[in-house]
């Protein structure tokens, strides 16, 4: 079995050859350090400038100074939320989130803990959505950071970041939102949603790994967590990967321009792909919201069947896809996003995550369908759990 | 790889899968933390010895294997000999398991015993019948 068909690309992506074009030259041909004042420097200099304004293009920031290179999304959404905590702990020292973000976020709230901060984390509906009244009943005069992520990575649901940044406002809080799942996927104008801070990571959206930005609307505080020679204007120092910047630059570009062409064939693939499980498949459940959710990712409970012994089913078919399944997890606890929006935990143990690339053919979609068929009628019928009476 | 070749191999095609029609001892073991569930059939004759053993599974590779690596271990043997074997009988035949896995084959061992529990409640249950109807019948 030769095919190949990933289906996982909430995960990471492939690097497309533009991207791949833009760092190409920055290894061995314009290989200065951007710190450097001779002309090797000043090229690296100009291609991190020319990146850092790509950025600030693709999420409408104002001034290219609001965007900061980081390592990645969780380097990001640690600085976010651990900077910003630090430069305000006069203010106060509580937080919210959500009981679904990534756990760059959850675990840099965890790390805040013990420092003495306290956090709220706030419940979801059964969507996934956070919803507003909880989000309004949680404020507290010492509140300093709401952070809520714009797209989830396991459901794709979308949140209503635009009105909780406007509560958010209203009571004088900081704003930060982790998009590494919403570029490309939704339209985001940091000014228009009224957003203080927005992570980004490059490899979701076909950029390379390894590097991710910050935005952080001027006028905001926050504290670095790298001590060095000062580059990114004293807030994350450690000498600037050029390729990697370059790299993310031109996703983050070429992500924000073609959203509305990416986004009609995600929703394309996803409803002939949802069709056809209709067709096939009997007994199981999409979770996540209804409409208001990515069009890249499909998160389905497969009643009666374990989630990693089906991945592992498709993937000998050369199908890549995840699963919340305990049995995956380091810690046997299964999803936390899923647990979250109370799903029944063997229902969640069945859960499949599909994320769509719109690289993928109505044939690729027939043959993942077929072998998902052939793949849970095999596990259902060794399964002690009867599908239909769940 | 995160599975060894003989536990994929015998995870598409497991040998002892299904269940059973006149199962006399049957066994399950949830395992609450990560929502597994394995079910054992035995068919105990009355020399007790073990004739034939099924297995159902909601549950990773590594249950599954282990649960149709167990019913091979436990065919033809005696419900003395089959409580002495434990997953490190298991594992013996499956080879490594991945890291945090190894509760699975432990899994497997307590089926055994469910089973074989279930089995001797059945005896008790059908000894206090027939005692029943004997005195019934004076």
């Amino acid at each position: 079995m030769d095919r190949k068909i990933y289906l996982d690309n909430a995960s990471t992506t492939y690097v497309s050859q533009e991207v791949l074009n833009e760092m190409m030259p920055c290894f061995n041909v314009l290989y200065g350090n951007a710190g450097s004042i001779h002309s090797f420097g000043r090229t690296a200099m100009s291609i991190v400038d020319k990146a850092r304004d790509r950025v600030r293009e693709g999420i409408n920031a104002q001034k290219p100074t609001e965007i900061y290179f980081t390592s990645g999304g969780t380097e990001a959404d640690n600085l976010a939320i651990i900077g910003v905590a630090h430069a305000y702990k006069e203010k106060g020292k509580h937080i919210i989130t959500s009981q679904i973000e990534h756990h760059a976020v959850l675990n840099a709230c965890k790390e805040l803990e013990k420092e003495g901060y306290e956090v709220t984390y706030l419940p979801v509906d059964k969507s996934g959505l956070v919803s507003l009244p909880s989000l309004l009943h949680s404020i507290r005069k010492d509140t300093i950071l709401i952070s809520i992520m714009s797209v989830n990575n396991e459901v794709g649901t979308i949140q209503n970041i635009k009105s909780i940044a406007k509560i958010a406002h209203d009571y004088g809080i900081i704003f930060h939102t982790d998009a590494v799942q919403a570029i490309g996927q939704v339209k985001i104008d940091v000014q228009d949603m009224e957003i203080d801070l927005l992570s980004m990571s490059a490899h979701k959206i076909h950029g390379p790994k390894g590097v991710g930005t910050l935005y952080v609307k001027s006028g905001i505080k926050f504290e670095p967590m790298t001590y060095g020679g000062n580059q990114e204007r004293n807030m994350r120092s450690g000498t600037e990967n050029v390729p990697g910047i370059a790299g993310l630059g031109k996703a983050v570009e070429l992500a924000t321009k073609n959203y509305i062409i990416t986004n009609r064939k995600l929703k394309m693939i996803r409803d002939y792909f949802l069709e056809k499980v209709a067709e096939k498949i009997e007994y199981y459940q999409i979770n996540g919201h209804q409409f208001q959710k990515s069009n890249a990712i499909v998160n389905i409970s497969f009643y009666g069947v374990e989630g990693e012994a089906l991945l592992m089913l498709l993937d000998l078919a050369g199908i890549c896809v995840s699963t919340g399944s305990a049995c995956t997890s380091k810690s046997l606890q299964p999803s936390h996003v899923l647990e979250a929006m109370q799903i029944p935990s063997d229902i969640a143990q069945g859960s499949i995550r599909f994320s769509f690339g719109t690289n993928i053919s109505k044939s690729d979609v027939d043959y993942v369908v077929d072998e998902l068929a052939k793949a849970i009628a095999k596990l259902r019928a060794i399964s002690p759990i009867q599908a239909g009476r769940i | 790889m995160y599975y060894n070749k003989y536990i994929m191999e015998r995870f598409q095609y497991p040998t002892n899968a299904g269940g059973m029609h006149g199962a006399n001892a049957i066994g399950e073991v949830v395992k609450e933390s990560c929502n597994e569930l394995t079910r054992l059939y035995l068919k105990i004759n009355d020399n007790n010895v073990i004739e034939n053993a099924k297995f159902k599974t909601f549950g990773c590779c590594a249950s599954i294997v282990s649960a149709d690596v167990t019913c091979d271990l436990v065919k033809g043997k005696t419900i003395e000999e089959a409580l002495q074997i434990t997953n490190q009988d298991v594992l013996k035949i499956m080879g490594e398991l991945p890291d945090r896995k190894a509760y699975c084959s432990v899994m497997a061992e307590e089926t055994i015993r469910s089973a074989i529990d279930d089995y001797y409640k059945k005896k008790e249950k059908e000894a206090k019948k027939a005692l029943k109807e004997a005195s019934d019948v004076e």
